[in-house]
């Protein structure tokens, strides 16, 4: 079988994000990189697909600058047979439907029987990539996915999603794309062992032109929306103290950090 | 000049960082007061490929080298103080049979100790030879395809789990450290062999060290490590290992309490502002950051030097020095920043304080060091 894991290079979401006043894309100075947590669900799928159904060939695709090699050499050292890096300076400005358009023309071809993604990458959080990618590729696909089983001989999968308040159970026929959700699985760290046998393995470039897109298709000129501004909003902090009889503060607290602070 | 750490080297040392704060951080108090690692822990430790860091592949290593030893023992040093539990393990004991051994003994022994099915031990201090370690008593005497050991050890790291340890023992008195010191492959099955008793130590909880006591114990010839009389020279070609190691470690652990201490100084208020607002706060920070600044780049060029290949005793010494003694000296200006609350058991400063100390006794006293050093600069006038 072959699977292909969409993963994102994204801002550590650890980091303090700045935004240079007039510009439209964050400061990416100083920013540690990490692979979208989403997405390291939907790797560590890929692995457990493996260890369960045996002989599974995985890919991992990544669209991104140079940098982004760190994110594939990580599903490298995971144990991903290949990669792929998408990439190309004219992808500058491009949304997510460029995005997707494009990772869905270096995945055409391939064979995959199942693509794996997260459901949202961390830093634009626009949920858009996994679907639109079945869209281009004309697959099925099933979002937040939460448990998912595959019947090699059926060539069909069987996926659960938690939703709000119910579940759900879809059965599908491969080649399909799955998002992944929180809840998955746990994924695991490299074995340090792995992250030197990633170096002797290959990781693809695919530029535009590999791809076969048009410059009109690329970039900001491509995409379908556009980002008007982007700023760090001010905090406002607005500091609540209550005074009074422990008895009569701890429960109004409560309700505070429930209703108003949501940490509850 | 480029100083840039290679990127796969980074990969390891984030991934060994990561792994250090999910799994390490939460269970360092309750190693602290049960004065064992979890067993589980260790199995993972293993599995994850941190016992056999340095060591090439063939033998079953990660293939990282002294650097990313060095890179991997960083972070280890600035989660717990247990460093030298994989310190003994690789840098002197799988060492040892790396430097010393033949290629059987090599492919026989390595794979095992790296994969962390079998844990090592470097047994050379005795009661009666410490700094003075050619004044070994424990003797080896040839009979027929085997040698008889007698003697003792005392202090061995990991001495009370490990299944193979690193014997050195006199079988030439004459000759002394000279070509009279053999080192053997002890295994802790063979008979004769006894685990003594196992000692209460100021810090390094989880870490144990043990006596090793030699009854006629029986070993097969085949297990002389490397060459009949060289004994002496692989421990200390595994020591200069060793050493760097160390002070990887020591880096790790002072850049943790730079980073408590500077939270700290920047959270407590007395006379009505942040104590960090004192220049005599300030300077103490600048003193440490200074120093392990030094340290780690000593560390990285000494470990570097050796993956490349060179002879480093003179540098390996000096680093094992400076790192110790800067260790140190940050501990104790992390406790002064602190206060009171750094002398409380209840918080790690105290602790780190207690572990740091023995940086400067083991794998050679600081003394033993600078006899290292000058005998060196003596040697080359320069
Ligand atoms: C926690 C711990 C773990 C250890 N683990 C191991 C292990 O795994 N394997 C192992 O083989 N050993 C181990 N040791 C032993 C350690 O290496 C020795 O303690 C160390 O080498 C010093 O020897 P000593 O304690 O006998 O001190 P001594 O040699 O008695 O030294 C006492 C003092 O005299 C000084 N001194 C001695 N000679 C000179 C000189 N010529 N010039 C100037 N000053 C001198 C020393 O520097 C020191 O300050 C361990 C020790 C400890 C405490």
């Amino acid at each position: 079988m072959k699977v292909a894991v969409l993963v994102k290079h994204v801002p550590d979401t650890e980091t303090r994000i700045q935004v240079k006043p007039g510009d439209k894309k964050i400061n990416e100075e100083g920013v540690t990189y990490i692979i979208s947590p989403f997405d390291e669900f939907a790797m560590e799928e890929a692995l457990l697909l493996r260890e369960r159904l045996g002989d599974v060939q995985i890919t991992a695709v990544a669209l991104g600058p140079q940098k982004a090699t760190e994110a594939l050499r990580t599903c490298l050292a995971l144990g991903a047979d290949d990669a792929i890096l998408v990439s190309d300076p004219a992808f500058e400005g491009a949304d997510a439907y460029v995005t997707a358009k494009a990772l869905a023309a270096a995945l055409k071809g391939g064979n995959y029987d199942l693509i794996l993604a997260g459901k949202q990458a961390v830093d634009d959080d626009a949920a858009y990539v996994g679907t639109a990618v079945a869209e281009f590729l004309d697959l099925p696909v099933i979002n937040l996915v939460t448990k998912l089983e595959v019947n090699k001989a059926a060539g069909t999968a069987v996926a659960a999603r938690d939703l709000d308040g119910y579940s759900q159970v879809i059965e599908v026929k491969l080649p399909a794309v799955f998002t992944a959700q929180k809840g998955l699985n746990n994924p695991r760290l490299p074995a340090l062992m792995g992250i030197m046998k990633a170096k002797k393995k290959e990781i693809r470039t695919l530029n535009a032109q590999a791809l076969g897109l048009a410059p009109n298709e690329l970039g900001a000129e491509g995409a379908k929306v556009e980002v008007k501004e982007m700023f760090v909003p001010s905090k406002a902090r607005k500091n609540k103290v209550l005074t009074g009889a422990p008895a009569e503060t701890a429960p109004e607290l409560v309700k505070l950090l429930a209703e108003e602070a949501k940490v509850l | 000049m480029d100083f840039t750490i290679p990127e796969d080297l980074e990969m390891v040392r984030r991934t060994a960082r990561d792994y250090f704060n999910d799994r390490i951080l939460p269970v360092v108090d309750k190693i602290e007061e049960e004065d064992e690692i979890p067993p589980e822990l260790i199995k993972e430790l293993a599995e994850m490929g941190f016992f056999g860091l340095p060591f090439p592949e063939k033998y079953g290593g990660v293939g990282i080298g002294e650097l990313g030893y060095c890179l991997v023992l960083e972070e280890l040093g600035a989660a717990a103080p247990f460093g030298n539990l994989i310190g003994a393990h690789t840098g002197i004991g799988a060492m040892s049979i790396y430097l010393g051994g033949t290629e059987e003994q090599k492919m026989k022994y390595l794979p095992d100790l790296c994969a962390g099915k079998k844990i090592a031990a470097f047994g050379l201090t005795e009661p009666s030879a410490g700094s003075d370690a050619a004044n070994l008593q424990t003797t080896a005497v040839r009979k027929g395809d085997k040698f008889i050991i007698n003697g003792s050890k005392q202090w061995i790291t990991n001495g009370n789990i490990a299944d193979v340890i690193i014997v050195y023992a006199v079988t030439d008195k004459a000759l002394g450290a000279r070509g009279g010191v053999t080192a053997f492959i002890v295994e802790k099955t063979f008979p004769g062999f006894k685990v003594g008793k196992i000692d209460q130590k100021m810090g390094l909880r989880g870490s144990h060290t043990a006596e090793l006591i030699f009854e006629d114990m029986e070993v097969p010839a085949e297990n002389v490590l490397g060459e009949f009389g060289a004994g002496f020279v692989t421990a200390m070609k595994a020591l200069d290992v060793g050493r760097i190691g160390l002070a990887g470690g020591a880096v790790g652990g002072a850049q943790k309490l730079l980073e408590m201490s500077i939270q700290w100084a920047q959270q407590r208020v007395q006379f009505g502002q942040p104590i960090a607002n004192n220049q005599a706060i300030q300077w103490m920070l600048v003193d440490m950051a200074t120093k392990i600044h030094a340290a780690r780049l000593m560390t990285y060029n000494a470990a570097w030097k050796m993956d490349q290949g060179q002879k480093c005793t003179r540098e390996a010494a000096m680093v094992k020095l400076y790192a110790s003694e800067m260790a140190c000296e940050v501990a104790d200006m992390a406790v002064q920043i602190h206060g009171g609350i750094g002398y409380m058991k209840e918080y790690r400063i105290e602790r780190a304080y207690r572990d740091t100390r023995i940086l400067k006794i083991y794998e050679g006293t600081n003394e033993i060091q600078k006899l290292v050093i000058a005998r060196e600069l003596l040697k080359a006038g320069k």
